[in-house]
């Protein structure tokens, strides 16, 4: 049903999805160049881009595919990759109202990626499934059709503007993460860790051997587990709950 | 081949839903655990900050371009710049960067 407040919420979320669109355009180009490499058809990456809406994920199948590897080994390396996204999933189970229904927790679980989750979570209050819905029917077809132009036409656009849009995703998560820090001394803190420690896996030969999704949630749970156990804080839900009355 | 590599697609598109969507339909309450809250509070901000760099050096050609799109953002996000403002200001930095014969 899509009353008024649904509509709106709806057209916030399509506005909020372009710039999205844009950026996963031009990563999922880059995909595309990869899924050209392993083998897939144009139609056949844009269905594992419809389907999966997973950089990391989507990127690290398509190596396997090329090295033939088992179906069991891609079901694992993709669970491993993405597995950030059940940290995200479960983060964003908390701005649902509890009483939403399945079938909105189901169809908002289709697109739970970095992005659709940042500007997810950065609504005030509870989050209206319609707003992830503006979202996703403008972000999708951007990483959709991105991947089938990479693969149609790989290496056509130039490098230089090919290395100049994949910055924008970058862009989008500063944009996400800053604001609340200028604010949060503790979220100031755990971003300024974030990057060091980042930062130092890359470089330090110890990590070497873990791929990046799995750094990624390392870093992740042990940095906001910290952050937890320092500063836990019960101000959150209040705050999000004042906001939603004003 | 055709057959094998639409049966890698739809196994990896299995997972990656399923890893989303089991927390999702599960967690139906609102967690009162002060210290779990408060985890599932600062995981966006981790999870995204430990994403953006050092990969956004390694996303442009020159990690110098990367770094100085990285200082834009931040300074941009900071005075309180849209999304879509500081997403295309930092692709903006680094074509006009790689531009610069120097680097």
């Amino acid at each position: 049903m899509m009353t008024t407040e649904n509509k709106i919420c709806f057209q916030h979320g399509m506005r909020d999805g372009c710039p999205i669109a844009l950026g996963y355009f031009a990563v999922a180009f880059t995909l595309g160049i990869a899924a050209k490499n392993a083998g897939l058809s144009a139609i056949q990456a844009f269905m594992a881009s419809v389907l999966n809406n997973a950089s990391a994920g989507e990127y690290a199948g398509f190596s396997l595919i090329a090295a033939g590897s088992t179906y069991l080994e891609t079901a694992i390396m993709t669970l491993v990759v993405n597995a950030r996204y059940l940290l995200m999933s479960c983060s964003l189970s908390q701005k649902l109202k509890p009483d939403t229904p399945l079938r909105h927790r189901m169809a908002i679980a289709y697109d739970v990626t970095d992005e659709i989750f940042g500007i997810c979570v950065a609504q005030p209050g509870y989050l209206n499934p319609w707003y992830a819905y503006g979202a996703i029917v403008i972000a999708i077809p951007g990483w959709a059709f991105g991947t089938y132009f990479g693969v149609m036409m790989g290496n056509v656009l130039p490098t230089r503007v090919v290395s100049a849009l994949s910055v924008g995703l970058y862009g989008m998560f500063l944009a996400i993460i800053i604001p609340p820090a200028r604010k949060n001394k503790v979220i100031a803190g755990l971003v300024a860790a974030g990057f060091a420690t980042s930062f130092l896996a890359n470089r330090l030969s110890l990590f070497s051997g873990m791929s990046t999704g799995l750094k990624t949630i390392v870093l992740t749970v042990v940095l906001a587990l910290l952050a937890a156990v320092l500063f836990p804080t019960d101000s959150v839900s209040k705050e999000e709950k004042k906001e939603e009355v004003s | 081949m055709e057959q094998n590599i639409w049966s890698y697609i739809f196994v990896m598109a299995a997972v990656s839903y399923l890893i989303r969507m089991t927390p999702l339909a599960l967690i139906r309450k609102e967690i009162t655990n002060k210290y779990l809250r408060s985890f599932l509070f600062y995981v966006p901000y981790a999870t995204l900050a430990v994403m953006t760099f050092p990969a956004i050096m390694e996303a442009t050609q020159t990690p110098i371009a990367g770094l100085l799109a990285l200082l834009a953002g931040i300074v941009l996000a900071w005075k309180g710049c849209s999304l879509f403002q500081v997403a295309v200001l930092c692709c903006a930095v680094v074509f006009a960067v790689e531009l610069l014969p120097f680097f």
